[in-house]
């Protein structure tokens, strides 16, 4: 054998291994952590499609929503650097954005369309105009109702109700015999669980968390007067154990159909609707969440689970290829070509709802309708010094909410009075944003 | 015997890991004292500054603190008196010849393997769920109300849970104490006449007080920390906040790092006054 043939193998060799560390270098692999709502589930089902473009690899941290905004959060303040793109909300962007620990999304390509993105979504997700996380789903609340124990219960569902109707009509469905609840409602402790809920509920009795000098306003009567008819009305209407519900919970409880209504995000019209998932997906009505009688707001909320990318990531480039990919307009065709219109993520898109083969989704209009008449920056009948619906745009609100929640669900179970539940909160919400600087 | 040379040779040979465990502990401790001094917000800004004591004031008046230590007592104190009193009748139980003896023991021992978040999750959906719980089911079918656990016996639920966990423990230390009582000691006490009460109390429970001792101390240790099982249940809430918890809440959900570093400090002391007290009562067992 003469000296050349080694030579050859030597350079093929090294050729060889040159290209295959230049593939390894080019194909990423991202670390996203996420939450563990339907959309995303199905999300993970289609990421091959991603590697397939891409050549980029994904791995997935699945979380619950409370562990979820825990572990995001402990990393970016630490810089921790576990994740290339965290699932956050309209809560946490613009706060982390002001704080320069997200890339500003504002270089994304011509063909995303940008503007195509839902005015409230994108707002909700910017920092003084810069988009700092890009929707992968926007929701409101709004009532899901069975269209046949509403019938039978005699009554019919107006479009936009107000909670007097809601707990008449709770009751007239009940039928605890045959675990039938009138309706399940959120009661967990949490601040985006039954905080969530009960702050939009109580802003539809004119209630509010802070007047414009940052007073907590739990001793006020719109409060005592919302937690009151909640409870009451739970008490009647809902299943046992509502105070350890949350939106999962009550998901797996209608969708069992064990609910005559439920209010929650918009995005689970999808799921109770879906016939592989829901035993009454084929009797199932929407309406506008419910205001009080005399009271203009509604008890709707606004929020966009969103994909953002923490500022210092290695793989920047290669994250914003996967937001664009999971957030456009090619993704929900994706989705719909696989499961159906009915299953694309929704709230997010403008050009969605000008589609004509999502118009004929029995809960577009509604799920837009819900999305539109909520106004983030005038939530609440008296003024408030804040931004946000179903949150307080401030870095000290989680802390304080989910305490706030905790005292609310241990008067939901009974363990306290909703007299001493208002005064804890009162006193605990005063203490907190005291030590904050802000009275 | 160790000459000299010899001694210091094992000194130098032990010197990293003697550093190595000093460190684990003291660089953790060090920083928390640190910390709980300053005003550190990770979400305003980061590090502020000195600020004393403060922390410490806060954390100790806040209307939370007391409530959590008192369930942190209740909750130890609970699982320590069922394990222990449980933990002697199973011990006694398995100590007896029966048919399958090693699969009982095993079956007996299993919960000690698994993960207290996950079996905090089965207890909580499959057991305790007022909807569609095992428990609630049995209620239903003997005709009564199904009970809300988790948030109406918040407390016990918990108790129960961390019980069930802890139970194999002090059932393998105790029946590896039956098992070394001397059965001629029993046989005479029979002959002369003992009721099974009377040598149970006499011979039995004497015998086992040092096992008892060591169950308390280690069972003492690792629940005054206890987390998951009520993360994932009841989130703190209902009544079952502990010190643990709320030092959790002040720390990633509220973001106060110096607050929550105080709330560590508290709950080290607290620790070792457990500790030096439960050494004093029962800990002169140890010393025969």
């Amino acid at each position: 054998m003469s000296i050349k043939t080694p030579l050859f193998l030597a350079s093929a060799l090294a050729i060889a291994a040159g290209t295959s560390a230049w593939a390894d270098g080019h194909a990423t692999t991202l670390t996203i952590a996420t939450v563990n709502n339907g959309d995303m589930i199905r999300m993970q089902g289609l990421t091959d499609d991603f590697t397939e473009k891409t050549g980029h690899k994904v791995e997935w941290v699945t979380l619950e929503e409370n562990v979820l905004r825990q572990r995001v959060t402990t990393d970016i303040t630490t810089k921790g650097g576990a994740f290339d793109i965290m699932t956050i909300g309209m809560y946490e962007t613009p706060i982390w954005g002001a704080n320069g620990w997200l890339v500003p999304l504002d270089d994304l390509s011509a063909e995303y369309n940008v503007d195509d993105l839902l005015p409230a979504m994108r707002a909700g997700l910017s920092y003084e105009g810069t988009l700092y996380a890009a929707p992968f789903y926007g929701e409101s609340s709004m009532i899901m109702y069975r269209t046949d124990l509403m019938e039978k219960a005699g009554m019919e569902m107006p479009d936009a109700p107000t909670w007097q109707f809601i707990r008449e009509a709770a009751a007239a469905m009940t039928d605890r015999d045959n675990e039938i609840n009138g309706i399940c409602l959120r009661g967990k402790a949490g601040w985006g669980e039954g905080g969530a809920f009960i702050t939009v509920t109580a802003n539809s009795f004119g209630a509010r968390w802070f007047d414009e000098d940052w007073n907590a306003q739990f001793d006020q009567p719109e409060w005592k007067e919302a937690l009151e008819f909640y409870v009451g009305m739970m008490e009647e209407s809902g299943p046992p154990g509502y105070a350890t519900n949350g939106f999962n919970e009550n998901l797996s409880l209608f969708q069992q159909g064990k609910c005559g209504m439920w209010i929650d995000a918009t995005v689970a019209a999808s799921f109770v609707t879906n016939p592989n998932d829901s035993t009454v997906a084929d009797k199932v009505g929407f309406a506008l969440a419910p205001n009080s009688e005399g009271v203009e707001k509604k008890s709707n909320w606004l929020w966009a689970w969103a994909l953002g990318i923490p500022a210092g990531t290695q793989k920047e480039a290669a994250a914003k290829e996967f937001i664009e990919w999971a957030t456009s307009t090619d993704y929900i065709e994706l989705v719909a070509a696989n499961e159906g219109w009915a299953n694309v993520p929704p709230g997010a898109r403008t050009s969605l709802y000008e589609n004509d083969n999502y118009k004929d989704v029995p809960f577009a209009k509604m799920t837009l309708d819900s999305i539109l008449a909520a106004d983030p920056t005038d939530p609440t009948v008296k003024p408030v010094p804040y931004v946000g619906i179903q949150f307080v745009a401030i870095p000290e609100f989680a802390g304080i909410a989910t305490e706030v929640s905790q005292e609310f669900s241990a008067a939901y179970a009974g363990q306290q009075s909703i007299d001493e539940a208002l005064a804890k909160a009162q006193a605990l919400t005063n203490d907190a944003m005291e030590a904050a600087g802000y009275r | 015997m160790a000459t000299q040379h010899s001694r210091s040779a094992a000194r130098l040979m032990m010197a990293p890991a003697v550093i190595l465990l000093l460190g684990w502990m003291l660089v953790p401790l060090t920083m928390t004292l640190w910390f709980s001094f300053r005003k550190y917000l990770p979400l305003r800004g980061g590090d502020q500054g000195w600020v004393g004591f403060e922390n410490y004031v806060r954390f100790v008046s806040s209307s939370s603190f007391w409530p959590s230590v008192q369930t942190t007592l209740i909750i130890v104190g609970g699982v320590l008196l069922i394990t222990v009193v449980f933990g002697v009748l199973l011990a006694l139980l398995l100590d007896q010849p029966m048919w399958g003896q090693g699969i009982v023991r095993i079956l007996v021992i299993a919960p000690f393997f698994v993960m207290p978040t996950v079996s905090a999750l089965v207890w909580k959906n499959m057991f305790m769920d007022p909807n569609n719980g095992l428990f609630a089911h049995l209620w239903k079918f003997f005709g009564a109300t199904p009970v809300e656990w988790l948030s109406q016996a918040s407390l016990p639920s918990i108790v129960m849970i961390v019980s069930w966990q802890w139970l194999p423990f002090a059932t393998l230390i105790l029946l590896t104490a039956v098992q070394s009582l001397d059965s001629e000691q029993l046989e005479a006490a029979e002959m002369d006449g003992a009721k099974p009460v009377q040598r149970f109390g006499f011979i039995i429970l004497p015998h086992l007080a040092r096992a008892i001792t060591i169950v308390v101390l280690i069972q003492t240790i690792f629940l005054l920390s206890i987390f998951a099982e009520i993360f994932v249940t009841t989130g703190g809430a209902f009544g079952t906040r502990t010190l643990t918890y709320l030092i959790f809440q002040r720390v990633l959900e509220s973001q106060n790092i110096g607050l929550g570093s105080a709330g560590g400090i508290y709950a080290v002391i607290l620790a070792n006054i457990i500790a030096i007290f439960l050494m004093r009562i029962v800990g002169k067992n140890l010393d025969a």
